[in-house]
């Protein structure tokens, strides 16, 4: 931290770092990439682990599995329907993922990979290319109805028509940058305010008192954050089934 | 140094779409309060939904948060 210069340097968390010396470096293994193996084998190891029992009554890392896995399942049935069983893994995958980044990213030291546009941008898109996918297999031509509702006037039809293009269109971008947008603020915020504390506390006497405000936002603010990495991951997870639901349905 | 003033405006002018975010907020939550309060059984239902627009409308406010960062360091 840039205490020296007396400055808030609240970007630079984000900055990627090779791993791995030389060889990390010539194939452009990162922290991020580092963290998102991680998080995958922490999230194999919970359900391989935790599973591995099969007890009538789960002890705790089973239940745990259980109930991570039962909460993505009644959010795919209530959304998409029962029909939206065959796309659970999916929304599953999708929503652990995205979870364990946030939620490793809460870690001191570690890194968020969720903060990094690329990271969300490739899942929405992939999320919009599934969506768009599914729909034209299921309706085929009917799909180009989704963007002209039944029932509008004819002569609405230029307007509706680009409007529902457009917003169809910017779907993976709000997507992505909603995702990344808050964790990129909700780090920023938490460094801003440690900065504050360590600032304070080296005025001296006057300081350090002074310094436990930060200190007490800041630690009200990391629950907060934990709310927010388990809100968003959620939110990503509940988009993409309504998503799912329009291809599925069509309206 | 002019660029750098026009910078912090810029950033400051960017954030007062938290001005419409904190009203959407305000009104989410205080209709999510009031549909729990006249339906205490309708809780379960209604409770994603709030937390559902309170992410979405929050979007917005990062959106413009995003914009504030983009002028201040980019």
């Amino acid at each position: 931290m840039a205490v020296e210069e007396k400055t808030i340097d609240a970007l630079s968390q984000f900055e990627l770092v090779p791993l791995l010396g030389p060889v990390g470096g010539s194939v452009n293994f990162t922290q991020s990439n580092g963290f998102m193996l991680l998080a995958i084998i922490l999230i194999s190891a919970l359900f391989v682990i935790g599973m591995k029992p099969r007890a009538v009554v789960p002890g705790r890392l089973q239940a745990l599995a259980e109930t991570l896995y039962e909460f993505v399942l009644g959010l795919v049935t209530s959304q998409v329907g029962e029909e939206g069983r065959r796309y659970f893994p999916f929304v599953f995958t999708l929503f652990m993922f995205i979870l364990f980044g946030n939620m490793l990213g809460m870690l001191p030291y570690a890194f968020t990979y969720t903060s990094h546009i690329a990271t969300t941008l490739t899942l929405a898109i992939l999320v919009f290319l599934v969506t768009t996918i599914v729909a034209i297999t299921i309706h085929g031509r009917h799909f180009f109805g989704y963007f002209f509702p039944e029932g509008a006037p004819l002569w609405l039809a230029p307007i509706i028509v680009p409007v529902e293009i457009v917003s169809y269109l910017s779907r993976p971008i709000s997507l992505s940058i909603r995702l990344f947008a808050n964790m990129v603020a909700g780090h920023v915020m938490l460094k801003v305010f440690a900065t504050f504390v360590v600032l304070l506390g080296s005025l001296g006497a006057i300081g350090v008192p002074l310094a436990l405000l930060p200190l007490s936002i800041n630690v009200a603010l990391i629950g907060f954050e934990f709310l927010v990495a388990f809100l968003q991951a959620y939110v990503f997870a509940i988009l993409t089934c309504i998503y799912l639901h329009d291809a599925v349905h069509l309206h | 140094m002019e660029v750098a003033a026009a910078k912090a405006l810029g950033a400051g002018i960017a954030v007062i779409a938290l001005f419409g975010v904190g009203l959407g907020i305000g009104n989410i939550f205080s209709s999510l309060i009031n549909s729990v309060a006249r339906n205490p059984a309708a809780r379960d239902v209604v409770f994603p939904i709030g937390i559902l627009g309170f992410a979405l409308t929050e979007a917005v406010a990062l959106f413009a948060l995003l914009i504030a960062f983009l002028i201040l360091f980019a």
